[in-house]
């Protein structure tokens, strides 16, 4: 092949180096990127559809599932939504709790970002510790909501659970060692020559770009960009709580990081005032199984950026229109810029450094496939059983290795 | 005066046939719909003139008698102006908005294949976010669409 020629590498939808599927079509012309194509859609649900089938209490639990990090956001924005065109009015103490629970998934949005991001470069230590860390934020999450992820804290008109003082003492202890490591966290990024040579000038985004890329939370802060739905149009309770948006100019995966760890001591300290000034009375608000007609939109500044709910109703138990847009789907334009001209190795830390999350992304149409099969639940050895099967059909024979591994497993 | 209410005004002030078609739900809310015709030169006033320069998102709409695209546009202080249209479902065609907003291009593609809009000016591209081999015609967020297991039944 000529060498000035370019060349042509797919990249997914199935890929190691990937966490969830998506297809990026890579132009190269030696180890620089000329040119990237991306294709999503691999994760798409039908969720939008599936909204407008059911009934909207029904809807709260099913837009928690649009993702699985940042689940809270997502029921969040929903439930504003409703509220606003139904005309409720949450009580203050519901708004403090749903502001907790979003800043504490927002700490281990970021933490686990770290980790993913450590783990990018190679520096596996980061990873070790930041998830470790975490743990003691999942530890909160779970003594709150009962669940690691899927609070289920929001309904329409309040939240389902309220915050004891017991649980306010335990939730202090977790973010004074959460602090105390974050602010180690900030060292290691601002000293460790590792992170700092590895990241810098790597993802290039300049503030013109991220604005006219539509690039949105710390993707878009990290580039200069003075822009947070929680100062800029302020929903629950950060109206009333003092707090910094962070930015930073460096507009490269380095800057991200800054970003990302400082907004982490945002967090806590907002964490802080929710516990401090909790509003006393009730959690919530009896609403009507019927919503009246109207039409709203729902801001909200998740872990990754904004995401935006469009609710519909015609009256009816059921919603008209349930429109979600994720933060990626925001930023994958910008990545697309941000690789061009840059090596391939640096391809996995700048496609991390948004913080994709391409689940949310694709949400949307449940199509049933095999109709009028009935749904079969196998046990692990059913399972394995099937594998076997199946790959025998395929040509490539597993029975005897089948039959090892089980003898193996036996001992034990 | 409010933000809200001196955006109204110049909207009305500009376009006449927007007089008392302008809703402000809350504070920084505004829903307004506008006949296809005269839809880019509003684009166009929001987006230049009134610094509504970020693109939230677009939602399509099937209205039955038409299908209908919802513009969320947001200024930097945090009013978001819902600016409707609609097309008949016979000729669903828009014109693109990617010389505002390059980021269109994904929300445009996602119209294309959920409600079957034709975008005008839209680039050749990978589609988004259905399957490559999703057969013709089926467009799954119009109303009358339903579930292949559903249509068999």
């Amino acid at each position: 092949m000529h060498h000035s020629s370019k060349f042509k590498i797919p990249m997914g939808p199935q890929h190691p180096a990937l966490k969830e599927p998506e297809s990026f079509s890579i132009a190269l012309k030696g180890e620089k990127i000329m040119g990237v194509d991306i294709r999503l859609g691999y994760n798409h649900r039908g969720i939008e559809k599936a909204c407008e089938e059911r009934t909207f209490v029904q809807d709260v639990y099913l837009i928690e599932r649009v993702c699985g990090i940042c689940s809270h956001s997502h029921s969040t924005a929903f439930v504003q939504g409703v509220e606003e065109i139904a005309g409720l009015i949450v009580p203050p103490r519901a708004q403090y709790i749903r502001t907790l629970i979003g800043e504490l998934e927002r700490v281990h949005s970021h933490l686990l970002w770290l980790g993913v991001a450590g783990h990018e470069i190679g520096f596996d230590t980061l990873l070790m510790y930041t998830w470790r860390d975490r743990e003691i934020v999942m530890d909160i999450l779970a003594l709150l909501s009962g669940n690691r992820v899927n609070y289920g804290m929001n309904m329409i008109g309040g939240v389902r659970r309220n915050v004891t003082e017991e649980q306010a003492q335990d939730i202090l202890k977790g973010v004074k060692t959460l602090e105390e490591r974050t602010k180690y966290y900030i060292e290691v990024a601002t000293q460790e020559t590792t992170i700092i040579k590895r990241l810098s000038g790597v993802g290039v985004l300049k503030k013109d770009d991220a604005l006219r890329l539509g690039a949105v939370g710390p993707t878009a802060r990290a580039s200069g960009v003075e822009y947070d739905v929680r100062r800029n149009d302020p929903y629950a309770a950060y109206a009333e709580l003092d707090f910094n948006v962070i930015t930073d100019t460096n507009s490269d995966v380095y800057g991200r990081t800054i970003v990302r760890v400082k907004e982490l001591l945002e967090s806590y300290k907002m964490i802080r005032q929710c516990l401090k000034n909790l509003p006393n009375g009730p959690i919530a608000v009896k609403a009507p199984r019927k919503i009246p007609a109207g039409e709203a939109i729902s801001r909200y500044e998740a872990p990754r950026g904004e995401d935006v709910h469009y609710i519909k109703s015609n009256g009816g138990e059921k919603p008209e229109r349930v429109k979600v847009r994720a933060p990626t789907l925001a930023n994958i334009q910008a990545v697309k810029h941000m690789l061009k001209d840059r090596y391939l190795a640096d391809m996995p830390i700048v496609v991390a450094a948004i913080d994709p999350c391409f689940s949310c992304t694709d949400r949307l149409v449940s199509v049933k496939g095999n109709a009028g099969k009935s749904k079969k639940i196998l046990t692990w050895e059913a399972l394995r059983n099937y594998s076997v099967e199946w790959h025998q059909v395929h040509g490539i024979d597993f029975t005897e290795l089948s039959y090892k591994f089980r003898t193996k497993m036996e001992r034990f | 005066m409010l933000n809200e209410e001196k955006i109204i005004q110049d909207l009305c002030g500009k376009f006449k046939f927007l007089e008392n078609q302008i809703k402000a739900t809350r504070p920084r809310r505004i829903f307004l719909e506008v006949p296809y015709e005269h839809f880019m030169e509003v684009f166009d006033f929001c987006v230049r003139q009134l610094s509504f320069t970020q693109l939230c998102a677009m939602s399509g709409l099937d209205d039955v008698e038409k299908l209908s695209v919802m513009y969320h546009l947001a200024q930097e202080g945090g009013i978001v102006i819902n600016l409707k249209t609609g097309v008949s479902r016979e000729q669903p065609v828009l014109k693109t908005v990617m010389p505002y907003f390059l980021c269109a291009e994904i929300y445009e593609r996602e119209l294309v294949d959920l409600f079957g809009f034709k975008i005008e000016g839209l680039p050749d591209g990978n589609r988004y976010p259905l399957t490559d081999d999703w057969p013709k015609g089926e467009f799954p967020l119009r109303k009358d669409w339903k579930p292949f297991d559903q249509k068999k039944a």
